[in-house]
């Protein structure tokens, strides 16, 4: 090869930049450009493929009759304390899930003797980043939910 | 690895409710953690189920995925237990058919 060494080299430089800047930096760009309602779109769906599949609905009535006890901030998501409370009578089912959880349906418990169950669990589960957490209560048939916001200052997914 | 699973259970009464609270020894693993040494993958390896009955009758049975915490702890009510009565708690691992267990505890 007679090319001097020093263009030589620039010229690899240059092109392997922009190969680099090709590869790495464009599908940055393109998560970039996708409107952030995009993302949340597709785990709104996610969670409706959920309810549907799980209940056989997607809407759910909201209900001031559950209550969930959770902390405001949880420092760390690898144990978030979640209690459930609810007055509803005839109880079937408690569901829990963290919306933005890879896995967002968590935990359902089932009380198979609606008469002498009582509406309160408690348990702690991992939550990947801020989010809603949805209770889900089964009572006499019918469904409802409620919904509260945790903020995690640490993820408690992966790592 | 008898104490690697161990359970811990309790069943209280007060005002004819029976309050139970279990906490399982358990690591809880997704299957989408890393080793750090070799960056291999972790086998998920989680309960999936867990039954508690009340002199053999089935109370509560929850399913679980990976989001419940490492350790588990859950607790729960129900109505209609008497002192000296037994609680029962199964968790099943599906991932690892060999890990399953039961305690027994009474009502105080």
């Amino acid at each position: 090869m007679n090319l001097p060494r020093r263009t030589f080299l620039k010229g690899i430089f240059a092109t392997g930049g922009a190969m680099a800047l090709g590869t790495t930096v464009l599908p940055q760009n393109v998560m970039a450009d996708l409107p952030e309602t995009a993302v949340e779109a597709e785990n709104e769906d996610a969670l409706k493929e959920i309810f549907e599949r799980e209940f056989g609905t997607a809407e759910i009535e909201k209900s001031d009759q559950i209550t969930i006890k959770a902390p405001e901030i949880a420092e760390n998501g690898q144990v978030v304390q979640i209690e459930v409370t609810t007055n509803l009578e005839k109880l079937e089912s408690i569901t829990i899930l963290a919306e933005k959880n890879p896995v967002p349906l968590v935990a359902q418990f089932n009380f198979p003797d609606p008469e002498n169950a009582v509406g309160w669990v408690k348990t702690r589960i991992k939550m990947m980043g801020t989010s809603d957490v949805i209770a889900v209560v089964k009572a006499d048939g019918q469904l409802y939910a409620a919904r509260r916001e945790v903020t995690v200052t640490l993820g408690g997914c992966g790592g | 690895m008898a104490d690697e699973f161990k359970i811990r259970l309790r069943a209280t009464l007060k005002n004819s409710i029976t309050t139970v609270q279990a906490k399982i020894t358990h690591p809880m693993e997704t299957g989408a953690r890393r080793k750090l040494e070799t960056g291999r993958l972790i086998p998920a390896h989680f309960i999936q189920e867990v039954k508690f009955e009340h002199n053999s009758k089935v109370v509560m049975s929850a399913d679980w995925s990976v989001g419940i915490s490492k350790d588990p702890y859950c607790a729960f009510k129900f109505k209609g237990g008497v002192e000296g009565d037994t609680v029962t708690l199964t968790w099943t691992d599906k991932c690892d058919p060999f890990h399953a267990k039961h305690s027994k505890m009474c009502v105080t």
